[in-house]
């Protein structure tokens, strides 16, 4: 029975090949929508949410205030108004994980006949734990060196490349000024930040090293940031309340004075980039959609324009024993076939579109089995839901009425 | 006794219009007994293609009762008389209603899908009754590829596939020249000599003449019910002149018309 039908459903669309292969269209183009926009939507979800697990999880940055020399201004950072010590009482506070005092500034590099300007950050081994940042090769440095302040250095993949070539830095020496430092090691990769600067053009040095032997400070200790790594997302609002209050009770601020640092919540940034990307995707999903309606429509259209074309063949049909069903089961099969083989061929489209996407324009994309199972769903779904009104048509058709027709 | 294939019983039908319910079979009753070959005749508006409709289970009556094979067709759901009209009656039209797309066998077998017989049988029983009607050979032309005579067989073939009591033939012959007719006719004789109960409408005096029995409808009332004079006897030859009146103009309805 079920093989009857199909291939009756088969002859009656290779009746009218040019008619059923422009329904179809209609179903390639909108089933191939949704899965390129679905691609390239969870593609940039992707893209983000790889950028926001680069930067390390749950994490704030304290700045320091800034200078105000006869009225003119200097960025975050430059007074100094952060030190270790600050640090470390941060480190006491409840929900805080990790702490990690940052000075910074950038520094021209030589080695060989190579060099290059690269921006350095003085801190303590807890830092690449903050940023859940592993080493590509060789070690990090340890607290005795911040206690020493050795000449030591961990390097990123893009410092590595310029300054190094194809060498393998691990125990090389290059110079700062005069002064030698040796490589100990080089850090994994971890691309672009959110805001599209190269995160791995960086130089990771032991903080006293940083502050005494590379910037100096305008007073013993004095740091530029701190990076404070709360326990959990959950403890990250309390964690921000303390370390606020803390900072001002140890600065001794009045209250109405504004603070001499800034606290920023990256994580916060992050989640505004990831819900920016996820409003984009479904808003990519919702116009793909439409297309998809759109072919579900013509599906519908063009079934009702065969209903009538065949109203003398539906009556011949019920007149020689067809119950209502098996007419209403005949059209219905003829609405899933085009859309399902409409969707097979959108679907094919479009993880082609998206690969090619991905290969021209180097978008990040996503293809994934569930997207592919919904476009089908939906597919067979529209299929039986703009089918199942002509075929109903079909099926109620009086058979004397029917037979009459012209 | 045996029991009659059709029994009708004060049957009567009257169709909705805007001018009120217009009644078109009046008090109708009829008895077919297995084997009859029966002829209705009558004028166009004298209600006997409404009238095999409801032997066809494609229409119901408004009143009175009918029974196809001691079974009451007004108890029967619609599933049910989709299967009457698949396996107990075969419907052979005037205008052929082959499905032009597909080949004479497939037509043929057409009632069997519908009667969830597996392909190698469907395949098998279409074959065999193309065979019977003398198409055999044809069986994967399509229907354009043979003249309307041939067609009418096929019609016939596919009437005959799913082995039914009774054939409803509603105007066999209308489209064909009158020796195609004829051939046609002695296709229906050889059936009912097999024992299937054929009922059929025509026109023509001697389209009617191959039937044992004839019914005549005027005006939504059996008018005449007579044994033909032939009685299978093979009929006159030639074509007698119609002996009713040509087809009233259109609009005129059914007003009084007598047949001579």
């Amino acid at each position: 029975m079920i093989g009857a039908m199909l291939h009756e459903a088969w002859r009656a669309m290779g009746a009218n090949r040019l008619r059923t292969l422009l329904t179809m269209l209609g179903m390639v183009i909108g089933v191939g929508a949704v899965v390129l926009m679905m691609a390239i939507g969870q593609g940039a979800q992707y893209a983000v949410a790889q950028t926001i697990s680069s930067m390390g999880s749950n994490i704030f940055v304290v700045l320091s205030g800034y200078t105000s020399t006869g009225g003119v201004r200097s960025g975050s950072g430059n007074a100094p108004t952060l030190n270790v010590a600050d640090a470390n009482a941060i480190a006491e506070l409840d929900g805080v994980d990790t702490v990690a005092p940052v000075h910074w500034g950038s520094v021209q590099m030589v080695y060989g006949s190579n060099n290059w300007n690269a921006w350095v950050q003085g801190t303590t081994p807890s830092y690449l734990d903050a940023r859940s940042w592993p080493l590509a090769e060789g070690a990090s440095f340890t607290d005795s060196d911040v206690r020493a302040a050795t000449r030591v250095a961990l390097i990123g993949r893009t410092v590595a490349q310029n300054l190094f070539g194809d060498e393998n830095p691990v125990d090389k020496t290059f110079r700062i000024g005069q002064a030698p430092f040796t490589v100990l090691g080089v850090l994994a990769p971890k691309g672009q930040n959110l805001e599209g600067r190269d995160q791995d053009d960086l130089v990771v040095m032991p903080l006293t090293t940083a502050q005494r032997k590379v910037f100096g400070t305008p007073f013993q200790g004095s740091v530029r940031q701190i990076l404070v790594k709360a326990g959990s997302a959950e403890a990250m609002p309390a964690v921000e309340k303390s370390i606020e209050a803390l900072l001002r009770q140890r600065h001794r601020l009045r209250d109405g004075a504004d603070n001499d640092f800034t606290l920023r919540n990256l994580t916060a940034v992050a989640d505004t980039a990831a819900e920016t990307t996820r409003v984009m995707s479904l808003l990519l999903g919702a116009i793909a959609s439409v297309s998809l309606l759109v072919g579900g429509i013509g599906i519908m259209n063009i079934m009702l324009v065969s209903v009538t074309e065949r109203t003398r063949e539906i009556g011949i049909r019920l007149a020689i024993g067809a119950r209502e069903r098996d007419i209403l089961a005949q059209f219905l099969l003829e609405a899933i076939i085009i859309s399902v083989i409409g969707c097979a061929i959108g679907l094919f489209l479009g993880v082609g579109g998206a690969l090619l996407a991905n290969q021209l324009a180097k978008m990040t994309v996503v293809v994934s089995g569930s997207s592919i199972l919904t476009a089908f769903g939906v597919a067979a779904g529209v299929g039986i839901f703009f089918g199942f009104y002509p075929a109903k048509k079909a099926a109620r058709l009086d058979p004397i009425e029917a037979l009459r027709y012209q | 006794m045996t029991e009659a294939v059709i029994r009708v019983e004060a049957l009567f039908k009257a169709y909705d219009t805007p001018a009120g319910p217009f009644p078109v079979l009046k008090d109708v009753n009829l008895a077919i007994l297995p084997g009859e070959f029966v002829a209705i005749m009558g004028p166009s508006g004298s209600g006997k293609s409404t009238f095999m409709n409801i032997l066809g289970c494609l229409d119901r009556p408004s009143e009175g009762r009918y029974f196809l094979s001691g079974r009451n067709v007004a108890e029967l759901g619609k599933d049910e008389t989709a299967a009457l009209r698949n396996r107990t009656i075969g419907f052979v039209f005037q205008g052929f209603n082959l499905l032009p797309r597909m080949s004479l066998a497939d037509n043929v077998a057409l009632p069997l899908v519908y009667s969830a017989i597996g392909h190698a049988e469907r395949r098998a029983r279409a074959q065999a009754v193309l065979d019977k009607v003398g198409l055999g050979r044809y069986a994967d032309s399509l229907p354009s590829r043979i003249s309307g005579g041939q067609q009418q067989r096929v019609a016939i073939a596919r009437a005959l596939v799913n082995r039914p009591q009774l054939i409803l033939a509603d105007e066999p012959t209308g489209n064909l020249d009158s020796h195609t007719g004829e051939e046609i006719m002695q296709v229906f004789r050889a059936l009912n000599d097999e024992g299937i109960t054929i009922v059929l409408i025509t026109h023509e005096n001697d389209i009617a003449a191959h039937a044992k029995r004839l019914v005549r409808f005027l005006d939504g009332r059996i008018v005449e019910d007579r044994p033909t004079l032939s009685l299978g006897l093979s009929p006159a030859s030639g074509r007698e002149k119609q002996t009713f009146p040509p087809l009233p103009p259109a609009g005129e309805g059914t007003g009084e018309r007598a047949t001579s």
